[in-house]
């Protein structure tokens, strides 16, 4: 293996990487906050996709203008799960909102297969996101410039939020004591429909980029990234959202290095990353950047 | 004689009975194809092939209704499996049609084989569905068939000396039409110079697509499913990989042209059917209505599953009509010979159909007729 086919197999990496990290930042978001492993997220970056072809299709917008109402669109759609899915089971056990999630995620797969079917539909990507850079003997998809790029912008939004402004200070107090913050005078129940409008949001952008990557769409496409990205949420420290986009980077990149170093193992990919999930639960559930879980976040 | 009259009226009545019970007279067949999942194209088609074939014989020679009862198996081994289980031991149904997939057929075969049920696969071509097996046969012809027909085609026609092999692993029709393609290949003298594997549902292909073209083979056999071959085509010529990618009959969707768009221009494959090459009167006749139902031409998985419905219907109609058993219908699927069918003229020999194959390609955004190999 030369240096070109090494520096080319990196990029592949980090440009995978990149869009795993960008869905697992809201994972791990939604997580830090009301501690729900919202199995739900890979569909909701599904429903974002078809949002994006429809408004594309049925409303005529050109594309900037279809990604800007998928993102607020999916975000309600987030706020709309929350209400009628988690919200009632707010004081419950763990487990039993654990077990909601897993069924709004077979909902939402399910309703989708009946409305649209179960053929892949192709998402119509733009001519500013197709083209192709040629640098020193290796390719650059111009898109696997664009995602890495649109997930560290959303990375520096988030950690803005979070940090600066009096929402995010809310979320902050709310994942540590969600009944002090409430006494506080703080609206908990606005604050967590915010929680998921922004999850919901980073979902649809991670889909938007996804499907112009892989521009082939389907009902049960959420699966797998879903499945990725939380696998890249424990990996950074489930509930650290630059952990998460880390975890997404490293899962990325060991995928397409173990497909170009073991050739004969390419078909079992999905295991590398499943594999590594299981090491750090076993051996540091914590993560990379998770700090203890009684203590602070972010 | 009234006496006698009464009794006469009531036998006219009975009669009259039991004519009308026998017009409402069925027979089920269970029908397990992919309706939803990543081959779910392929299911869609076969069935609508069906109902037109359905449309074209609805009854048994006796007036029977065939009843088909339709489960989805979303192209997963275990929910076929589960399928078909049901449609026995539920539905309690006569005979099988399914599955599409060779490796989904491969997990109902067992379960046919234990309960005595025939099992009619459209287009399941790997050789192990039928092997050693009594009660499992097939419309379709079988990989060792097509891959050496495409060996030959990549050689004679494209001139190629070197191929990069791309496989499914979660395939059994994958692996298998791989292995008889490379035979063939290398028997004519061509040589492999990378052998590269993806597993269904895979969309990332960058690491697979930058070792191929470390090593720039003439073509690019893919025996896949069209999802797969679809994304991989656009991310290969984004590579710039522009070779000819050859693959089975796994290609032929209409989804392989709308993912792939421009990028799948070019694409060759070996299959079942071409509208163009229908001679046949009831090849025209399912042609014309299918073209007037769906306003779009009948496709290979349309035009099989059409042959399953015909030659099963056929098969219970030698076996006695509707109170034929399972056994008497396995019996008669297995003995068909010289059956005038939509995709040519099928016998089958220990289940499997022996008949010609098909060569099509992408060009401007359809699927266009090549030529035609006899076995």
């Amino acid at each position: 293996m030369n240096l070109t086919i090494v520096l080319q197999q990196l990029f592949n990496g980090l440009a995978l990487g990149s869009l795993y990290g960008l869905i697992a930042i809201g994972y791990t978001m939604v997580y830090g906050v009301i501690r729900l492993i919202n199995f739900a997220h890979g569909d909701i970056m599904m429903v974002g996709t078809y949002v994006a072809i429809l408004s594309g299709s049925a409303l005529f917008l050109p594309w900037w203008a279809a990604f800007i109402f998928t993102i607020l669109a999916t975000a309600l759609v987030g706020v709309l799960i929350d209400k009628v899915a988690y919200k009632p089971l707010r004081n419950a056990s763990r487990i039993s909102s654990l077990i909601t999630a897993i069924g709004v995620s077979f909902f939402l797969e399910n309703l989708f297969l009946v409305i649209f079917g179960g053929v892949p539909k192709a998402f119509p990507v733009p001519a500013v996101f197709s083209g192709v850079l040629h640098e020193g003997g290796v390719i650059l998809p111009v898109i696997s410039i664009f995602v890495p790029l649109v997930a560290l912008v959303f990375l520096a939004i988030l950690m803005y939020i979070l940090r600066n402004t009096k929402y995010g200070i809310a979320m902050r107090a709310l994942s540590l004591d969600m009944e002090t913050t409430r006494l506080m005078g703080a609206n908990v129940d606005a604050i967590i429909s915010f929680v998921f409008a922004i999850g919901s949001a980073l979902a649809a952008a991670g889909g938007i980029f996804w499907a112009l990557k892989y521009p082939s769409i389907n009902p049960l496409m959420g699966i797998m990234p879903g499945l990725k990205a939380f696998a890249a949420a424990v990996l950074g420290g489930i509930g650290s959202v630059p952990g998460a986009a880390l975890g997404g980077f490293i899962i990325g990149i060991i995928e397409v290095l173990a497909v170009a170093i073991f050739p004969p193992l390419a078909g079992y990919k999905d295991a590398f990353a499943f594999l590594l999930l299981i090491f750090v639960l076993l051996f540091k559930p914590t993560g990379i950047m998770g700090e203890d879980l009684e203590r602070g976040r972010f | 004689m009234k006496k006698l009259l009464n009794i006469l009226a009531v036998m006219i009545a009975a009669l009259m009975f039991m004519s009308t019970g026998s017009f409402a007279k069925e027979v089920k067949v269970g029908v397990v194809w992919p309706m939803t999942g990543p081959i779910a194209s392929f299911g869609q088609m076969a069935w609508k092939g069906a109902q037109i074939a359905q449309a074209m014989a609805p009854k048994t020679k006796d007036g029977a209704t065939i009843k088909l009862i339709l489960l989805d198996n979303k192209g997963d081994k275990v929910e076929t499996a589960n399928a078909v289980s049901r449609l026995i031991t539920k539905n309690h149904v006569k005979a099988i049609i399914g599955a599409i997939a060779s490796g989904n057929t491969l997990a109902a075969a067992p379960i046919a084989e234990k309960n005595h049920i025939p099992l009619l696969s459209s287009s399941a071509t790997n050789p192990l569905v039928t092997k050693g097996k009594e009660y499992v046969s097939r419309v379709c012809f079988i990989d060792p068939f097509q891959g050496t027909v495409a060996a030959k085609y990549a050689i004679n026609n494209l001139h190629a000396k070197t191929a990069a092999i791309v496989v499914d692993i979660a395939q059994d029709y994958s692996v298998g039409l791989a292995k008889f393609f490379v035979e063939s290949f290398k028997k004519m003298g061509g040589k492999i110079v990378a052998k590269t594997f993806v597993q269904t549902g895979d969309q990332d292909f960058s690491a697979q697509i930058s070792a191929i073209k470390a090593k720039n083979p003439d073509l690019i056999y893919m025996p896949t499913y069209y999802q797969e071959a679809a994304l991989f085509a656009r991310q290969a010529r984004q590579f710039g990989l522009n070779q000819v990618i050859m693959g089975g009959d796994g290609l032929e969707s209409d989804a392989l042209l709308k993912v792939g768009g421009k990028a799948v221009e070019g694409v060759t494959f070996t299959t079942h059917y071409d509208p163009k090459a229908t001679a046949s009167k009831v090849g025209k006749e399912f042609l014309k209505k299918f073209k007037a139902k769906y306003k779009v031409d009948p496709d290979a998985m349309a035009a099989l599953g059409a042959d399953a419905y015909l030659v099963m219907v056929n098969a219970i109609n030698r076996a006695g009509g509707s109170n034929a058993s399972s056994e008497a219908i396995n019996k008669a699927i297995r003995s068909t010979k010289n059956f005038h069918g939509i995709t040519g003229v099928l016998t089958l020999v220990n289940g499997d159909a022996v008949k010609s194959a098909v060569v099509r390609k992408v060009k401007d955004g359809k699927f266009v007729y090549v030529t035609t190999v006899n076995p």
